[in-house]
Parts: structure tokens; sequence; C-alpha cells
């Protein structure tokens, strides 16, 4: 996790003057006049403040800033709802390939046939695993989905009613992404309570579901773990009243190869390349959020769509009723590889498997600590279990020191104080990546922090003390925000 | 492990989900291959498009082919970066954090602006979170965008606008490839902004002082969007002209072209609009010893605190292509983006001067960068395709996204095009 040399300037500090770590190619035509060619006082001959480093210096500046870092390849990382599961090397190799990585977005059809193959063949994989026919990959994360899908539904009721309705309901247990979204979208946004169990609530959804309600936004499994085993009855009522059901497919790892949104009543849906298939969350991004639908939406998805004719694959622009486009070009093409390689690689045994041994393994994480650690919803879960603090607050220790303190042990701390309706959340998602040997470390590790609540709660409350840096005052950070270096901050 | 849960079989885990609707069948999915028969059949797919390494590619229009130093991928392969996810956890999140700082910092100074967010998914999703933001702070609901901007970011601005009942306005070009100063004076009364290219969609360098003074007299914002940022080498920035708001995508320093994406948008901008800015910040912060380091902050302006009141919905952005233009910003540096710069428009003026000798006539007489367009070549999609015979892609078909250009083709030249390619360019075209 360090390295000796510990330097913590910014590039900023460390540049000097003249220095270089770049070359450019051959200087092979004159150079032309810039004054005259560019309007007066549009020129400047330097970009003030940009660094001057060396190729070695600049190579063990990030090399060092890397080793600050927590990864999937450093060590698990049950980071609830995320889906940090391993990142299979090879699609590295692949999305880099000359072939992919090199061509450009608007290279004619006909020259990029490989590339349209790509898209075309994993849109149709992706309809096969969700039962939803109607398939557009141009989010560019999950949120810009969300959003995606709920324009197809304001155009989809816009069309067929002339009205789009005004309300979306959300259970509380959502990400905060879906109120944002549908707020986004032009909608108002009602919350629906979730039930003793963990559930939506089937008798609040049917007191709230009026014709004004355009859709009901809901994941499932949901964010507690809980798969909603009232979905039939749910998308019912929903469907009765002119409604859509949009699901939020964050959660769609628990359920690859088990079963199929589209088969449960779900109209529209987003998933996350980089939590279920695979492609690598980068430190916060590029996702990628392709959308399912019925195929009544077909023709509202974004232009264009991949189309398969006699001459080839073709990017189709002629969609009249489309909601237009939402990224430019075709989306995030780099996931797309990674996305498809992952799905080539497992086949449809090897998706099912990964879908059980995920579930099996929040299941077996719930089984041991439940003495532990509170189970708000002690019951058989899905890909992910939510424990909270509560019996450690009686010591004065919350959910956030034993966050800080897993860190101490070599763990990434699972999601915090999410979702908002258990009061302080652990939410743990160990993926189906680990083996029972990490698990039980994992576990053995969570018992022994439970027992220093017990009896030295303050080893908790000055953690993570491994770190190079200890917890940091956020709130003064946000007071008074220093958002970029000067020579003088 | 069954045994510690209390199950008989992995089946009894999947109970809740009611048995009406659980699959019962594997997938219908094409079998699983190995390691090297995927490689093997990724390569045969790969080889099926028209990438750069075996052909000569005059295509930009927001997407550009530039050098970056071998060592930009390298460290981008560091998995402690892209095996990481949103820095939640500070203390264990440095690397990507201070990363994220520097990144900030740099735009900044490649801007001249006070502020700017942690990125956003690409440039043309900035663009239309740029007007959005502009409309929250005039309380207005129209948007003027210049003709010149980009198709596919309009086309973004458009779909964006409709789900928020905003109107978007757009004013033409002039003879020469700029925007029609007049027709905006017209057009932003009563607007929230004015949204224009810096360089423009033709290549062509619009003056950004005169739609100040515009926007300013009518009370309204100016969002510039920068989609080749390699020409803030060369030209003053947006931020020092007056410009209120820069929606930049950056994907020209070490992203590659990639069929698309992921690239990496960016949002850059006065101090008065950090309450206002969509996407992530990074701040600085002390530790309880005192120890500088980095945190996110300005949460309160996100989703998950306020939800259904966010400014917007993005959450997860593009941080490692964020990284890898930190990266690639860092190694050119001072000296080097005013090189690299200067290598583009010396290479395009000498296109474009080389297509003129072979009698092909340039569309647009403004100023240029590294991007221009060529007329006159009747049915340009189809000159197009003929050169594609010649292992050349000559450059973007115009016809498509404006029907009076159908017979010009947006070329563009940066520091990868060899003079012989652009001198065996020109005589094709000519033809």
């Amino acid at each position: 996790m360090t390295t000796p040399d510990q330097r913590d300037q910014l590039i900023f500090e460390l540049s000097r003057p003249g220095r270089r770590a770049y070359s450019l190619p051959e200087h092979d035509v004159p150079p032309a006049a810039v004054e005259g060619a560019v309007p007066e006082g549009l020129l400047r001959d330097d970009v003030p403040g940009f660094p001057e480093m060396t190729e070695v210096g600049l190579v063990r500046h990030f090399t060092r800033l890397s080793t600050w870092n927590y990864g999937v390849d450093t060590g698990m990382y049950p980071l609830g709802s995320c889906t940090m599961k391993y990142n299979p090397k090879v699609n590295e190799a692949a999305a880099r390939m000359a072939g992919f990585a090199g061509l450009h977005p608007l290279t004619p059809d006909e020259a990029a046939q490989g590339a349209l193959g790509v898209m075309h063949a994993l849109s149709q994989m992706l309809a096969e695993i969700t039962g939803l026919p109607a398939v557009t990959l141009q989010p560019a994360a999950g949120a810009h989905g969300e959003l995606t899908g709920m324009m197809l539904i304001r155009k989809h009721l816009t069309t067929r009613d002339g009205n789009p309705r005004k309300v979306v309901l959300i259970p509380d247990s959502a990400h905060g992404t879906n109120p944002a979204s549908a707020h986004f979208c032009g909608y108002e946004v009602r919350e629906i309570k979730s039930c003793a169990r963990g559930n939506l609530s089937v008798s609040a959804l049917a007191e709230a579901m009026t014709d004004d309600v355009a859709a009901l936004m809901l994941t499932n499994p949901n964010t507690l773990g809980m798969f909603e085993d009232e979905i039939c009855e749910v998308a019912h009522i929903v469907h009765a009243k002119g409604g859509m059901v949009y699901c939020d497919g964050a959660n769609m790892n628990a359920l690859i190869g088990k079963a199929r949104p589209g088969d449960f009543g779900t109209d529209v849906l987003h998933l996350n390349l980089h939590k279920t298939f695979s492609t690598p969350h980068g430190g916060g991004g590029p996702g990628s959020g392709p959308v399912a639908a019925i195929k009544e939406l077909e023709p509202y998805l974004p232009a264009p769509v991949v189309a398969a004719t006699r001459d080839g694959l073709r990017l189709d622009y002629d969609r009249p009723l489309s909601i237009g486009r939402v990224k430019a070009y075709q989306g995030n093409f780099g996931m797309f590889i990674r996305a498809y390689a992952f799905i080539r690689a497992l086949g449809a045994v090897g998706i099912r498997k990964s879908a059980e041994n995920a579930v099996l393994n929040a299941n077996y994480v719930r089984a041991r600590l439940r003495d532990e650690y509170e189970v708000p919803y002690d019951r058989i879960n899905m890909h992910e279990v939510i424990f909270s603090d509560h019996r450690q607050n009686e010591h004065g220790v919350t959910t956030l020191d034993i966050a800080k303190r897993l860190i101490d042990y070599g763990f990434h701390p699972p999601t915090i104080y999410f979702p908002l309706v258990v009061h302080g959340a652990l939410m743990v998602e160990p993926t189906e990546s680990e083996g029972l040997e990490e698990l039980d470390r994992f576990v053995e590790v969570m018992k022994k922090i439970a027992e220093e609540a017990r009896t030295t709660p303050e080893l908790l409350k000055k953690a993570p003390v491994t770190t190079r840096r200890s917890r940091f005052d956020e709130a003064a950070a946000a007071r008074k925000p220093v958002l970029r270096w000067k020579r003088d901050n | 492990m069954l045994e510690a849960i209390g199950v008989p079989s992995i089946d009894a885990l999947f109970e809740p989900v009611p048995a009406a609707v659980r699959l019962q069948r594997e997938l219908d999915l094409p079998p699983a291959l190995s390691e090297p028969d995927l490689m093997a059949h990724l390569a045969t797919l790969a080889a099926q498009n028209a990438d750069a390494s075996r052909y000569a590619v005059f295509l930009g229009a927001g997407a550009y082919r530039h050098f970056a130093p071998g060592f930009v991928d390298q460290l981008l392969l560091r998995s402690e970066f892209y095996t990481a996810y949103t820095p939640y956890q500070p203390e264990i999140s440095q690397g990507t954090l201070q990363a994220i700082f520097e990144f900030q910092t740099l735009v900044c100074q490649l801007m001249g602006t006070d502020i700017a967010n942690a990125s956003m998914y690409d440039g043309s999703t900035a663009m239309a979170e740029a007007a959005t933001m502009a409309c929250r702070m005039t309380r207005r609901d129209r948007v003027v965008v210049a003709r010149s901007a980009h198709p596919h970011y309009r086309e973004v601005l458009r779909t964006y606008a409709d789900s928020l009942g905003l109107t978007v306005v757009e004013v033409g070009y002039r003879e020469d490839g700029t925007i029609d100063a007049a027709q905006v004076a017209g057009a932003v009364q009563g607007a929230a902004a004015i949204v224009f290219q810096y360089p423009n969609f033709f290549g062509v360098i619009e003056d950004p002082r005169p739609l100040v003074e515009i926007a300013k007299a009518a009370g309204a914002m100016t969002v510039a969007v920068v989609t080749e940022a390699v020409a803030m080498g060369l030209l003053a920035p947006p931020g020092a002209l007056g410009v209120d708001i820069v929606a930049a995508e950056l994907q020209s320093f070490g992203v590659p072209v990639g069929y698309g994406g992921p690239h990496v948008g960016v949002l850059a901008a006065s101090e008065k609009c950090m309450r206002q800015m969509p996407g992530r910040f990074v701040g600085m912060a002390r530790d309880t010893e005192g120890r500088a380091g980095y945190v996110l902050t300005l949460a309160t302006r996100e989703q998950h605190i306020r939800r259904e009141k966010a400014t917007s919905n993005i959450c997860t952005n593009s941080g490692l292509m964020a990284l890898a233009a930190t990266i690639c910003m860092a190694a050119y540096g001072k000296q080097g983006l005013p090189e690299l710069a200067r290598l583009n428009f010396d290479k395009a003026h000498y296109a474009r001067t080389a297509m003129e000798k072979a009698g092909l006539k340039a569309r647009f007489a403004g100023p240029f960068f590294n991007e221009f367009v060529v007329g006159g070549l009747g049915d340009a999609a189809a000159v197009q395709r003929r050169l594609l015979d010649q292992q050349i892609v000559a450059g973007l078909p115009l016809g498509p996204h404006y029907r009076e250009l159908a017979d010009s083709l947006l070329v563009c030249v940066t520091e990868l095009n060899p003079a012989q390619d652009i001198d065996a360019l020109a005589s094709a075209l000519k033809g």
C-alpha cells in the first residue's frame, strides 16, 4: 500500500522550467503565419500554470498516487449496490486493439462492420438476458440510462394518450439518482414507503397509483438486497391504471440467467455495464448504461440504432418518433467491447453461475454475521445484505467508525448510510468474485471489530490509523471550498 | 456455505423470486469461449474496421487523433486506479482524489476559468448541462445555440430541452463560416444563454468577445463549447475573454477516438456558478492531524442529499478518462501544448493550401485551427466512399448535418497526418 517515497506535492509544485516529457512527430510542413490569420487578441503564447516535468518525474508521480488508492485488485471491495466485481484483464487487451480504439466514431458504416457487429451482438444478448427486445447502447452511465428510460416513457404516454402524466412513484429505498432523473424529465416525484419486510408496500402503491401517475421506478432486487416478491401484483396495479413499470437494473447481477425483468412486467430497464458486466469502475467512471424496453417502445429509442440490412450492418438514423440523441456518437463503445467479452467468455451457464455465486456469497455473510450485527431484514437476501450499527451504538460506535476500522484491516468499507430507510446502514455486496477464504477473513475481521466496539471503542473512533491520512474534516472543506491549486493556497 | 445459511440448495436462495417468473431454461447465448478463442474472435472483428493503423484518416468533427506518450496508457493500467470506484473513502482514495484536483486545476488553467468540475460524460452532455445550468441561474427558459456547433451536441441539447420544457433557438453562420452575430443580437433578448463552439464545428475560429458583449447587454450568459482542446494551446482561453461557462470535450488529451467513447467532458466556469454546477468536485481538506489532502466536496448539490431537488442526475462521470487527460496535459505541459497546437495549425494550413493548389475550393474563408471544409465536390459522400478504396478516410460528408453543404467534406489534419498523406489526399480528392 505504501512506497518509501511519500512526497505529496502536486505536479505544479514539482514542475521546473525547461523540463519536457513529450516528443512530437517531424515538423514536415512549412510554418504557417499565425499573426494575421487569427483575429488580434485571440492568440496565447503560453498556458500559464501548466507544469513542466520529465517523463520519469511524471511516471513516478502518478505511480505514487496509484499506491494511495484501493481497488478491486488490491482486495475485497464490498461496496453495496456498486458491484465491485473482478475486471477481467483480457477485456482491457481487447478494448485496446487498434481496430477498436483507433476507429473514428464517424467512420462510414461499410468501413466499421466489426464495431457495428459488436454493438449488434451485444444488443441482442442484452435483449435475451433481460427479456426486453428494444435495446439502445447510447447512454453513458446508469443515471443517464434512467433519464433515457424516463424520456421513453414520457414520449410513449404523450404519443399514446396525448398526455405524459405528472407523477412518478419511487420507493423510499431507491438510489438518489432515481428521483433526480424523474425530476430532470419533468416529473413530480412521490415517495412510496417500504413495508416491514423491506419490500415495496403493495397497499401503499395501490393507494398512490392514480391516472396521474406515469410510472413506478422500482429497483429489483431492491437496495435492501431483497427481491420484490410481489412484483407481478405490483406490475399489474401499475399497468391497470395505464402506467409504466421502470426497473432500475443496478442490481441485475443477482438475476442474470435466473429471471428476466421482461418476464415480470418490466416495461423499461437500464443496465450498468460497469456493475453487472464487469467493466472497470475507473475511479468514478466511465460507466455505460444501456436501456432495454418492451417492443412497443422501440420507435422511441435514441437515434441511431444498429440495423441489420442486406448490405450489412447500418446505423439507422431514420427514426421519426425517436426521443432524439442523448449522447454524441454511439455511446461508450469501449465498454461495449469489455461487456461483450465478459458475456462471450462466460456463456449462458457461466452467466447464471455468476448470479448464483453472488447471491450465495451475500447470504453467507449475513448468516455468519447476524449474531454480531443487527440485520434489519433477516431473511434470504439476494446479492447484498444490509446490517446496521444498532448494537454498536450502545458503546458509542457508529457505522462510520466500523467502516473506517475495516480500512485498518485491509478491506474497502461497504456502502454506508444507504439506503436511507435503514438507520446507520452498512450495505455489504461481496460479488461472485470472492472465494470462501476471503469471505471468512472478512467475517472474522467484522467480528473482531464488533468485539473492539465493546471493549476498546476508542480504537474505532480513531480509525483508520494505518493510512497516510486520517479522517478528514469534510464539513470545513465544504464551508470554504478550495477546488484548485494556486501558488498561494 | 449452504449449511451455514441454512438452506438445502442454491435454488432455495432464489425462492423469493416467484416460481412463475423464474427462468426454467438456460439463456440463449453463444457458447462460452476460452481466452485465446475470444481474442481471436475479437481480432477478426477489429480487422473489419478502417482504423488509423491501416488507413489515412482525416476525420475530426469532435473526436481527434493525437499522439499520447506511451506512458499515459501504462499509468492508466495501474489497477489501483482503474479498479477503484468513486472516492467515497478519502483515506484510501488519495490517489484518485489528488489526480482529480490536479485535473480541475489544469482545466482552469487551460480554459482561463475559476473553477472546473471533476468531469462529465462527454462534451455533448456537458453542453446540454451547461445550457440547463444557465437557465437555472438566469431563471429563463430559452437557449440560443449556434448552428455552427457540433450537430450531435445540438441534438442532445434538444433532447434534454424537450424533457425539461426549455426552448432552443438556432442561429446561422455567415459566408465565412463564423456565427451571425447580428442574428444572435436579435435572438438573445430574454434568453438564458448563447451557446457557441470555439473553434466551431467547421474548424473556424469564432471571436467570443462580441458574443460576450451581446449576451451581457441582454442579461444572458455565454457558453463556449470546446471540442478540440488542443486549440487551447494557441487560442486565448474562453474564461479570459469573459465567457461564463465552458463545456469541453478533452478526448484530444490521451483518450482514444474509440468509435465514440468513453471520452471525457468537463464544465469550467466563473466562481459565481459553483453552487449551480452539476457533477462532482474535489476540494482540499485537513485530516485530524492537520495534514492536507483531498475529499469529494459540495455534495449538497447532489442527488443523494437533495434527491428530487438535485441540480442534475449525473453520478458516475468519466474518472479514468479524466486521469488520462490529466497525465497527457501534464506531459505536454507549458511548452509542449503550444508546440503541439502550432504543429496542428501548420499542418492543417499546409493541407488547405495543397488542396487549393489541386484546384479544390475551401468553403469558408474564416480563420481556422486544424479543420476546414472543402466544398464543390459534388456528392461528398460518394467522394468519401471512392477514397476508401485507396485506404483514405477523407473527412466527414456534411450533407446529413447541413443540407446546404452536401458537396462539402469537413477535413481534419493533426500532427499524426504526415505531409505525404496530405498530398495524397489532395490529389485523390481532385480525382
